[in-house]
């Protein structure tokens, strides 16, 4: 292990350190230290049923809203009281109801994933242009047909641009979340370096979900373009 | 006896915290089957809005629009429309396009059927060679011959145009309205056109209907065009009729309607 003392350590100390977390990146044989891979993975893995169940959630929801003007009036002030929460305001009740660190986490992560997405679909659903509109209602075609075939094509580029804020954020999150009370995770890692005083290991953690936030963002990026029309 | 009958039609647009604007006032016309009509105005007159009023995309404030007897009380596929934006769905393919039009129309019909019919309404546009082409593959012109083709397929009774080929240059305008008369006298469609060509109004139509400039723009002066069909356009820039026509426009848009203006 490297030196026990608190001073920032040296650009050459962090690329060691790093190299050393990377090459027992898998590495479970300790399951008090198990590599830091695995802690990615544990993170990664919460952010991503968090952030689905905010999906599922977020875009049926979504198109209600955005095609009935009524109920987002009705609902947009419990919205805008509710978004503005930080997400860890609600982890210790979230601990108290489910008892679980794991699941505390992903509970947070759908809480915060769950309002870009919503609100981008509703945008965008309520804001599909003028003359596709025009289009259906000239030629006739019937509602369910007019939302699968015209409402939501027309609003696939605002929910990926939600979905791209929502995983940033859930990623963000995760980290913070993980240091209250969680046994794995990154962010779980980062405090038990601390808790060493190992700052070369929390600078490697660090850049490290750096690379992976910015490799999220990049996926969802292509996947938005991918399935975006053109025009 | 009217096809479309116009019967003093009004349309004011609520105005927050001024009333209302009124667009279109008392204004009535009719269109005889098989006629090829022309709204000619200044931009801002109201002559698109009396195209939607036609197509039932609004409804008028007062008055009553009748197409072929029945009271039009909304929109629907017979009274199609070519969208001056062309106003196709980016995410579909050409065809997909013309099939979306075509599946609402003849519902009781089998796929092969629907199928036929797209593929041969793009036919009739000369664009089968671009049948699965995506809109942004395609030119602007190719584009307003799917609009086109997307309005003919649904057989309309009445054919409404918005300024269809406002946006494209003069070249591809003049053989897109080349096109438009072989395909109206092979379907034998009824049209109205809202445009602010001279040229391309005496060269379509059969009439032409001069509104004046808004608000509450009304019915200025219709000139009857009896030019021969079929018509060519080389011919035309010298027959002397043309020309009476021509100065008959220009002067109503250009001097009375400045007139009215002062």
């Amino acid at each position: 292990m490297g030196q026990q003392t608190a001073a920032i350590p040296t650009p050459g100390a962090v690329a060691l350190r790093g190299v050393e977390l990377l090459r027992n990146a898998f590495d479970r044989s300790n399951p008090n230290n198990v590599g830091i891979a695995w802690h990615l993975l544990q993170s990664l893995g919460r952010v991503m049923l968090g952030f689905m169940l905010a999906l599922i959630v977020a875009v049926p929801l979504g198109f209600v809203l955005g095609l009935f003007p009524a109920v987002y009036q009705a609902l947009n002030p419990f919205f805008q009281v509710l978004r503005p929460i930080s997400p860890l305001a609600w982890m210790p009740l979230a601990l108290y109801t489910f008892r679980d660190s794991s699941v505390s986490a992903i509970f947070i992560i759908f809480i915060c994933a769950v309002w870009p997405m919503l609100i981008n679909t509703a945008v965008g659903a309520a804001s599909v242009r003028q003359e596709w509109v025009s289009v259906s209602r000239v030629f006739g075609v019937g509602t369910f047909e007019h939302v699968r075939r015209i409402i939501f094509p027309a609003s696939v580029p605002m929910i990926m641009t939600g979905m791209r804020i929502s995983v940033g954020i859930a990623w963000f999150v995760i980290v913070a979340a993980e240091m209250v009370g969680a046994q794995s995770g990154i962010g779980y890692f980062i405090w038990n370096e601390w808790n060493n005083l190992q700052l070369a290991s929390m600078i490697v953690a660090i850049v490290l979900i750096g690379l992976i936030g910015l490799g999220l963002d990049s996926a969802l990026d292509w996947i938005g373009r991918k399935l975006s029309f053109r025009e | 006896m009217a096809y479309v009958s116009v019967n003093n039609v009004s349309m004011a647009f609520p105005v927050k915290g001024k009333g209302a604007f009124v667009a279109l006032d008392s204004v009535s016309m009719d269109v005889a089957k098989n006629e090829f009509v022309c709204l000619i105005g200044h931009s801002g007159c109201g002559k698109s809005t009396l195209l939607n009023l036609i197509a039932g995309l609004l409804l008028p404030s007062s008055g009553t629009i009748v197409c072929e007897d029945k009271p039009v009380r909304g929109p629907g596929p017979d009274r199609a429309m070519v969208f001056q934006s062309h106003a196709l769905l980016p995410w579909m393919t050409c065809y997909e396009n013309v099939h979306l039009a075509v599946r609402q129309v003849f519902r009781s019909h089998s796929a092969a059927e629907l199928k036929d019919k797209a593929e041969e309404a793009l036919r009739l546009v000369h664009l089968d060679h671009a049948i699965h082409k995506y809109p942004y593959e395609i030119s602007g012109g190719m584009k307003q011959r799917v609009g086109i083709a997307r309005a003919l397929a649904a057989t309309p009774r009445v054919l409404l145009l918005d300024e269809p080929f406002g946006a494209l240059d003069a070249l591809t305008r003049a053989s897109l309205q080349d096109e438009l008369v072989r395909i109206v006298e092979a379907t034998h469609s009824t049209v109205v056109m809202v445009t602010h060509d001279i040229d391309e109004a005496i060269l379509l139509s059969d009439r032409i209907v001069m509104m004046t400039n808004g608000p509450a723009a009304k019915i200025g002066d219709v000139l009857v065009n009896e030019l021969p069909r079929p018509r060519d356009r080389l011919a035309l820039a010298t027959n002397p009729q043309y020309g009476v026509y021509r100065q008959r426009l220009l002067k109503f848009l250009y001097q009375k309607q400045h007139a009215l203006n002062e």
